[in-house]
């Protein structure tokens, strides 16, 4: 009996609080613009998205300084989907309906986009995500800042096979979409260029995997064949360090077999003694170390508004600042923060990156960034050895896979497709 | 020997085989002087200009220079501490020092001061001429009078195998001594026969010489050549990469056994515990994990404390850091089975319940207190590299990680048989009435227990620290594995946990070559179902009374 009671007590203060949550917006409404930020803040991938939730928070701080937009004051509403896909869902519904957000920055895997995706669609909003992800993909409600493969595997294998004269590849990835599909990727890329299927092996490892001795070993068996050889690693997350530290241990250095990840930045490398693993590579668009007037005055306020100078910063970062100051740009234009006038308004876009150019946003609902490849120094940077010379524009399509190489994705007035079949000339080719 | 030598000059070391070096390298320059030629300063001077590729060109004429006094230079660069001061273009050895560089000349090693970390440039490297240098090194070194000098130049040189430092080799295997070095100096000769046009017979001497390393770096040398190989030598190449590809395929089988064994340490690291918790008391403590990651961050902690007050001590630290994860683990540990876990005695499923809700509380609370990222737990240098065993490269950290992991078994396997706590615990476990009724307060024993297996699952954190990452996650990963283990090797039987966590270990490294990683895990489950199937109660099933309870 008293625990009946108990719970209806609780539900009733559930409901009470709900009420006052849906009738918040209609009451701050026309004061404020919202803006949704949807990053795990606990749960397996709170390591990564924190750090975003935080850069969001820093840009809108940035924003209202300068008088906030459209003469009004920005507003994040930050949620916790903790790192649970189907409460990615769950969440950016609420964000939309509920908190009435105009926008919404976030997801880092490729699976919490993929499980948001039908609520953009259905609600139509807009969501812009930062990160490095395998393509094969075009909305017309999403907006993707962080690298396509053409923008960092490709020119990163790229430079190993004319600079390190790379003949012999190891593919090791985490067992999930992002990987394999960069894998499959690679694959052909490496086969068009007339690498042997001999001297390309292929090799998953489960999420957060932490025994490296037999991969390790192999990598080092594979590289005794009298060629050059690179490990291409698409390992996520914490399975980083210790296959690092198994590297570093089993005395696999960079001139012998270099290893460039596409996972890896200054956040990851910060849990780690890098001494070891000094000349070892990343490929991202991005790195702290960029020698830019712009990239310091970012980090410079960065750190005054984190209050912790020994904070990094990193390429989804910059990913955010500047599909942050797109959307800042396209609702200016467009005067409204009305969804389908700043979808249209977006493309053609052009903001200034961090490393001294500038991104526009492309009708494939990618951006144009550079390429750079660092080596990993022993304080846990980057020094950048290898920039492409202009900028590389996101490939939603891969050219490099016969399914995918005939889609293209415009959504442009007349075309308005992401999926574009040019051999039959119909929208809604599919890939998958 | 370099075509040209140019005059060279006197270190700091004196003592006859200096001279003798000194004989070889032509002239002999004014004694103390720590300076270069001049085309040798001018050369260092062009270091910062142009690219990658150029700078590899200007270290290949340092090198030909054949002045040893170079070495620091080098290697300065290769390290990444080599840069220019912006406002004289000086070439120098930069150190952090606050926000400032402090600086030194390269050559003599004078210290020149401070500058501003935006006034001074640093000459980069990348990976190709981290190579160039490191042959250039090997050429520049290879006489020095330091035998750990010459082994790291003759190293160097065997890795390069550059075509032009033949004459340079068989000048100094002329005069080398140690026999080791003069091994390694044989096979860089060897490699650079193998590789370029030699005549026949010297080819398959080197081809001998090869066979004789036997080791992967042998046998990728021989593949390399093998495709281009002249008729007379083919069959002697072939014969040879038969042979070492024999002996290596024994010892992958070994290599394969003793990854097992490292897995299965770190297995029962993780199990151990439990094996106490759980396998004793019979309390399903999903919260396992987490105390195990209390007692890395308990190392963190530690680390962090002697790297700000004590760096001296920092090889200790693990030493430390072992009875400190031990008593704040157990204390925890203490705290839950009184907080939480005696209410819910005989009631496993609640108890499961209540204590996967207090591992998101941990990991939580642990998030927020250290931030979501990862923490940097070092490796004390005794832990750090690897050692070789005939063919087989065995990591320090792994091998300390088996030795650990056995210590830890055996002191808990006396304390439960030899001391009175550990047989009051035993009679608590076999029939709790009579234990009571005998005066053993057991509230009290069940407290120590659970705080016992807790206190071991936080050793288990400090050893797994170092090789795994200390983040709130790093329990997650473990807590299935250990209810594996446990489970597998008999619940009540810490011999069972010992053999049931080798056995998963050698198991899954065996199949993981073959399977891979992610199939080879699922066997091993698919395994333990059938085999649980079987025997439900385990390889070790515990035999009596206390059974049927």
């Amino acid at each position: 009996m008293r625990s009946s009671r108990i719970l209806a007590g609780l539900a009733a203060v559930a409901v009470a609080g709900a009420i006052g949550m849906a009738s918040l917006p209609a009451y701050a409404e026309g004061d404020t613009i919202k803006v949704g930020i949807l990053h795990s803040l606990s749960g397996t991938m709170a390591i990564s998205e924190t750090t975003l939730k935080d850069t969001m928070l820093f840009l809108i701080d940035e924003q209202n300084k300068k008088g906030g937009l459209l003469g009004k004051m920005l507003e994040p509403v930050v949620v916790d989907p903790a790192s649970d896909w189907p409460l990615f869902a769950e969440k950016a519904r609420e964000l939309i309906s509920v908190d009435g957000v105009d926008v919404v920055f976030g997801c880092w895997t490729s699976v919490s986009r993929k499980s948001v995706l039908p609520v953009f669609k259905e609600l139509d909003s807009i969501l812009f995500y930062p990160v490095q992800y395998e393509g094969e993909e075009s909305e017309r409600n999403v907006f993707y800042t962080g690298a396509a493969p053409n923008q960092q595997a490709i020119p990163a294998v790229d430079y190993l096979m004319n600079e390190e004269g790379v003949e012999r590849w190891v593919l090791e990835g985490t067992d999930y979409v992002y990987p394999r599909t960069t894998n499959k990727i690679l694959e052909a890329y490496l086969k068009a260029k007339g690498v042997a299927d001999e001297d390309i092996m292929i090799n998953y490892t489960p999420f957060g995997f932490s025994d490296w001795q037999t991969e390790v070993s192999a990598i080092k068996a594979f590289g005794s064949a009298g060629k050059k050889t690179a490990v291409v690693s698409t390992v996520n997350g914490d399975a980083n360090v210790p296959f690092y530290k198994e590297l570093g241990n089993q005395g696999i250095s960079a001139e012998d077999i270099p290893v460039v990840a596409f996972s890896v930045g200054e956040e990851e490398l910060a849990g780690l003694d890098t001494g070891p693993l000094v000349g070892h590579l990343a490929a991202w668009n991005y790195f702290e170390s960029v020698d830019t007037p712009e990239n310091a005055d970012f980090i410079d306020a960065w750190h005054a508004y984190i209050g912790n100078d020994d904070r990094v910063t990193n390429d989804p970062m910059e990913a955010h600042y500047i599909g942050f100051n797109m959307w800042v740009k396209a609702v200016e234009a467009a005067g409204t923060t009305d969804p389908d006038a700043v979808i249209d308004a977006l493309p053609g876009t052009s903001v200034p990156n961090l490393s001294g150019g500038y991104s526009a946003m492309m009708p494939n609902h990618h951006i144009t960034k550079p390429v750079l490849i660092g080596e990993i120094q022993d304080d846990g940077q980057f020094d950048i050895v290898w920039q492409t010379p202009g900028l590389v524009p996101g490939d939603a399509w891969s050219d490099y896979l016969p399914d995918s190489a005939v889609l293209i994705s415009d959504w442009r007035a007349p075309l308005s497709c992401g999926n574009f079949n040019t051999a039959t000339g119909t929208c809604g080719g599919s890939a998958q | 020997m370099p075509a040209r030598t140019k005059p060279s000059l006197v270190t700091r070391i004196a003592g006859t085989a200096l001279l003798l070096v000194l004989a070889l390298f032509a002239s002999v320059a004014p004694a103390g002087a720590q300076t270069l030629s001049e085309a040798a300063a001018a050369l260092v001077q062009k270091l910062p200009d142009g690219s990658y590729s150029d700078r590899a060109e200007v270290v290949t004429q340092l090198a030909a220079t054949g002045e040893s006094d170079l070495a620091p230079l080098l290697q300065a660069l290769r390290d990444g501490d080599l840069y220019v001061v912006n406002a004289d273009k000086r070439v120098v050895i930069a150190e952090r020092k606050g926000s400032n560089y402090e600086i030194s000349d390269p050559i003599s090693g004078a210290a020149l001061g401070e500058v501003g970390q935006r006034d001074a440039e640093k000459i980069k490297v990348n990976n190709s001429l981290r190579r160039t240098i490191d042959s250039a090194m090997g050429q520049l070194t290879l006489m020095s009078p330091d035998p750990a000098n010459r082994r790291a130049a003759a190293e160097n040189i065997l890795k390069t195998a550059d075509p032009e430092t033949i004459d340079l080799i068989d000048a100094a295997l002329a005069e080398e001594a140690d026999p080791a070095i003069a091994a390694i100096l044989n096979e860089a000769r060897a490699v650079i026969v193998l590789r370029n046009d030699f005549p026949a017979d010297e080819q398959l001497a080197a081809v001998a010489t090869l066979k004789a390393r036997g080791d992967r770096d042998a046998l990728a040398v021989l593949t390399g050549v093998q495709g281009t190989a002249s008729a007379e030598i083919r069959p002697a190449v072939d014969d040879a990469i038969g042979d070492i590809q024999d002996v290596l395929a024994i010892w992958a089988a070994g290599q394969n056994v003793w990854y097992g064994i490292s897995l299965g340490s770190v297995l029962l690291l993780a199990a151990i515990g439990l094996a106490i918790t759980f396998g004793v008391m019979g309390v399903i403590n999903m919260a396992h994990g987490e105390i195990v990651m209390l007692g890395a961050y308990t190392t963190f902690v530690v680390q962090d404390a002697i790297r700000n007050n004590a760096p001296e001590l920092f090889d200790y630290s693990l030493a430390i850091a072992l009875p400190l994860a031990f008593l704040v683990t157990a204390l925890v540990g203490i705290a839950i089975e009184r907080g939480i876990i005696r209410w819910l005695y005989g009631r496993p499923l609640e108890t499961l319940l209540a204590t996967w809700g207090l591992s998101l509380i941990l990991q939580q609370a642990v998030r927020t207190i250290f931030g979501p990222n990862n923490r940097e737990v070092g490796n004390p240098s005794f832990m750090s590299g690897a050692f070789d065993l005939g063919q087989l490269s065995i990591t320090w950290n792994r091998m300390w990680i088996v030795v650990f992991a056995l210590a830890v078994f055996a002191i808990l396997l006396a304390v439960l048989n030899r001391t009175p706590l550990g047989l009051q615990m035993r009679a608590v476990t076999q029939n709790r009435r009579m234990a009571s009724s005998m005066g053993i307060r057991t509230p009290f024993v069940d407290a120590l227990t659970f705080g016992l297996g807790s206190g071991i699952a936080g050793m288990a954190g400090v050893a797994l620290s170092q090789i795994d990452n200390v983040s709130p996650n790093l329990g997650q990963g473990y807590i299935i594995d250990s209810f594996m283990v446990v489970v597998f090797g008999g619940v009540g039987n810490l011999w069972g946990t010992l053999v049931g966590a080798l056995t998963l270990g050698v198991a899954n490294k065996f199949l993981e070559p073959y399977a891979g990683a992610v199939l080879g895990k699922i066997v091993i489950l698919v395994f333990i179902i059938l085999f649980i199937q079987r025997r439900p109660r385990g390889l070790f099933a515990l035999k009596g009374r206390a059974v049927e309870q």
